[in-house]
């Protein structure tokens, strides 16, 4: 089994807005020549009066997009799952997929049998079945198919830190930099293909300088077309219109236009293209999309999240059982890289790579910004355990998702650690295991009501709780999260009770101290809120209790009052 | 360590007391009763001599620990301790959690609370928290309600009740100061015995009062 390591440092996706962080400026594998695309760039112009391609801080057309088309997603997933209940066609059976349509059942998806009886997406399933009778009919399910390409997507970041969904059978990868590492561009897209082909899944890809070229390539071009920007308007000239992402109307005018190709489009003068659809939407402006597909109109890959700047990973030859052999060596590369970049982490996320197109994540955080392999291999002590391995992993991937800087600073003269750090992994140890929510610090808070005069907070917040002012009167050291109701007799209806019954012991009062009158806060209290009269009462028993009467008689805010154990004193 | 002292209580004669320091190992508080916080004051008067430390107290309660003996309340706990509180579900994560704690020099003392005899509770997990709080010399309170003293390897082990309190000088209806009959039933290093206890600003103070004496305060 081998295992190859390497640190991604991604290049930053736009192109000239933002400036680039001081870590990210690497130079990328897939750049090529800028002069060499200026002048590509307009070569595809035939008026004068046009523009050349915008010259930015990064050239338009320096980035390499993969697209992926899937084919048959739905049919694939509709056949796994058949399988499993043994009741798959044979390949020879035409099936549709259905759903529901204005007027019955419309066909969603066909296989390949149906395909080649004639049968199309988008008709009616009655008019299909009187077309072929033998035809075999199941419900599709687009939603699920939907959270299959999404599973898909972020299972392909294994390639590249950008993937995106493109429309609904689709994604789109943004490998600039990436190809390298998989032997070059081509490689790399017989990888793509060889392992969708391995979950079942029939794919068409191209790579390209822009998404658009990317798009068109993938489902109008040759099979695996790689691009490189100087050949862009040569690769995509013979492609029809409808590669250019428009909807069928317009594909329809610029037919009857005789626009029938990319190259007939891109020979015709801007001017006159602008001048007739200078007001649509993308979807009807073919100037607009050939703008995006020569570079002209920037089209970023925006995927969910931003990429990590910090990751490394473990490509594995087999696919195992247990990541957890694999995670020291990755801690150690990802704290020499943070080391380096004088950073330190605050979350880290182990991502596990299935070999059968599932993607597992197990993120640990840290108090403070931390860069020690040891501690960070600590967080994930038996998480990691709780994650289905299936068929096995084939890719771990170790990513710091939130960074901030850390210098080296000694704390102290005699060189030994000081102990803000020493609990700060503490905690970060204690909310791997059991949560956030579980590790908690007080703090004070300005209110006279005695469960709001301290407030929880996260320990992982940082905030450092100050000394508490000290009360008037005693309090319980443990105060009742909801306060016990308890049956009194009592002499008088406004001293303390004589006698009590709380968790069905009888208590008869010796000495009380009290009352101590706490009144709503009408800021914050609901109308209506009765005030209390706390009574510290000792027991014949010994035991001293914190009792209160919510309201008292004759406050006209509800009938007789009733009496509460707050908490226990000492 | 003995310190004798001529302290007078009121109402009563000269008795000796003793001051008793909180040793670095780890300590069962067994409370007789569920139905007071007597263990709870006994272990914050021997918490108190860490208000000024920086670091903090670590409190891990159960589930039923919380429900049954409510949370910590900040405004109740010897002034200026600083408090690190989690909240696990299960015995066996209180146990977890207190054993992270001794091993890290982050925290000055380890208090857990334990309802009932979990198995998970058994020589050995007592042994494992005894050793490193001795290793790290960080005292180590182990609260137990509703629970039976099985076989532990603490090197103290208390029993804890309430007793009535002392009257409050301003106004004789009322509690005052509490006090707690401690009985250390099993002990390493020093001679078990059965104490009255109290808090004073000295930390916790036994002395040999007996039940005669304390109702004679009561009275006066």
């Amino acid at each position: 089994m081998t295992q190859q390591m390497r640190l991604t440092c991604p290049a930053p996706q736009t192109d000239a807005d933002t400036p680039l962080p001081r870590h990210a400026m690497r130079p990328t594998g897939g750049a090529v020549d800028t002069g060499q695309i200026a002048m590509t760039g307009t070569g595809v112009t035939t008026t004068g009066d046009a523009e050349p391609a915008p010259r930015m801080g990064r050239d338009a057309l320096s980035r390499r997009i993969v697209s992926i088309q899937f084919e048959d997603l739905a049919i694939a997933r509709w056949l796994r799952w058949a399988t499993q209940r043994h009741d798959a066609p044979p390949d020879d059976l035409p099936v549709i997929l259905a759903v529901d349509g204005a007027h019955g059942p419309v066909v969603y998806a066909v296989n390949r049998a149906a395909r080649c009886a004639g049968l199309q997406p988008g008709a009616r399933v009655v008019d299909m079945r009187a077309l072929c009778p033998q035809v075999r009919v199941a419900w599709a399910d687009p939603d699920g198919d939907r959270l299959a390409l999404e599973r898909l997507m972020l299972w392909a970041r294994r390639w590249c830190p950008w993937t995106a969904l493109d429309g609904c059978d689709g994604l789109v990868l943004d490998t600039t930099g990436s190809d390298h590492l998989w032997g070059g561009e081509a490689a790399l897209l017989r990888d793509m293909e060889g392992q969708f082909s391995l979950l079942g899944l029939s794919t068409r890809l191209a790579m390209a300088p822009t998404h658009g070229a990317a798009w068109a390539l993938a489902r109008f071009g040759p099979v695996r077309a790689v691009v490189p920007p100087d050949r862009l308007a040569q690769a995509t000239a013979p492609l029809p219109a409808r590669a250019l992402r428009l909807d069928g109307d317009t594909v329809l005018l610029l037919q009857r236009l005789g626009l029938k190709t990319i190259g007939d489009l891109a020979a015709v003068p801007r001017v006159s293209l602008a001048r007739r659809f200078a007001q649509t939407a993308l979807a009807h402006n073919p100037l607009a999309r050939l703008d995006q597909l020569q570079g002209r109109l920037p089209e970023p890959v925006s995927a969910e999240r931003e990429p990590p700047r910090f990751a490394v990973q473990a490509r594995l030859a087999e696919p195992v059982q247990d990541p957890v052999p694999h995670l020291p060596a990755l801690c150690a590369e990802l704290c020499a890289a943070l080391e380096a970049a004088d950073c330190g982490l605050r979350r880290l996320t182990v991502t596990v790579y299935r070999a059968d197109g599932e993607v597992s994540a197990v993120t640990a955080a840290t108090a403070r910004p931390s860069r020690d392999p040891a501690h960070l291999l600590r967080l994930f002590d038996d998480r990691l355990d709780r994650i289905d391995p299936g068929f096995g992993f084939d890719l771990i991937t170790l990513t710091a998702d939130a960074t901030e800087d850390l210098a080296r600073v000694q704390t102290r003269l005699d060189g030994r650690a000081d102990d803000g750090a020493q609990l700060a992994r503490l905690i970060d140890r204690l909310v791997a295991r059991l949560g956030h929510a579980a590790v908690q610090v007080p703090v004070p808070l300005p209110s006279h009501i005695p469960e709001r005069a301290a407030g929880w907070l996260p320990a992982m917040s940082g905030r450092d709780a100050n000394a508490m002012t000290r009360p008037a009167h005693p309090r319980p050291p443990c105060l009742f999260d909801h306060p016990e109701e308890i049956r009194v007799l009592y002499a008088v209806p406004e001293g303390p009770p004589a006698q009590f019954v709380w968790r069905r012991q009888t208590h008869r009062v010796t000495r009380f101290a009290g009352p101590e009158r706490i009144a709503p806060e009408w800021w914050n209290d609901r109308p209506g809120t009765r005030l209390r009269d706390y009574y510290r009462v000792e027991a014949q028993s010994g035991h001293r209790l914190w009792i209160y009467r919510d309201g008292v008689l004759g406050d006209d805010r509800g009938d007789v009052p009733r009496w509460f154990v707050h908490g226990c004193f000492a | 360590m003995q310190n004798p002292s001529d302290t007078v209580f009121p109402g009563a004669d000269r008795i000796t007391e003793t001051v008793y320091p909180l040793d670095a190992t780890l300590s069962e508080l067994f409370a007789t009763s569920t139905l007071d916080a007597a263990v709870t004051g006994f272990a914050c008067a021997q918490l108190a001599g860490f208000a000024g430390d920086d670091r903090p107290v670590l409190w891990v309660q159960d589930r039923l620990s919380r429900r049954e003996a409510g949370r910590p309340c900040l405004a109740g706990l010897p002034h200026g301790l600083k408090l690190l509180h989690v909240m696990a579900n299960r015995p066996v994560d209180v146990l977890w959690a207190m054993e992270e704690a001794l091993y890290s020099a982050g925290v000055c003392a380890v208090l857990g609370e334990i309802w009932g005899d979990p198995p998970a509770l058994d020589f050995t997990a007592t042994k494992r928290l005894a050793l490193r709080a001795e290793a790290k010399a960080v005292p180590a309170l182990l609260i137990r309600r509703a629970a039976t003293p099985n076989l532990s390897a603490a090197r103290q082990r208390w029993r804890i009740g309430a007793l009535p309190a002392l009257s409050d000088p301003y106004d004789n209806r009322a509690p005052g100061a509490p006090l707690w009959q401690a009985d250390l039933f099993r002990a390493r290093g020093r001679a078990p015995g059965a104490w009255v206890a109290r808090q004073d600003a000295r930390g916790l103070v036994l002395s040999h009062t007996t039940q005669h004496d304390v109702a004679r305060q009561a009275i006066a």
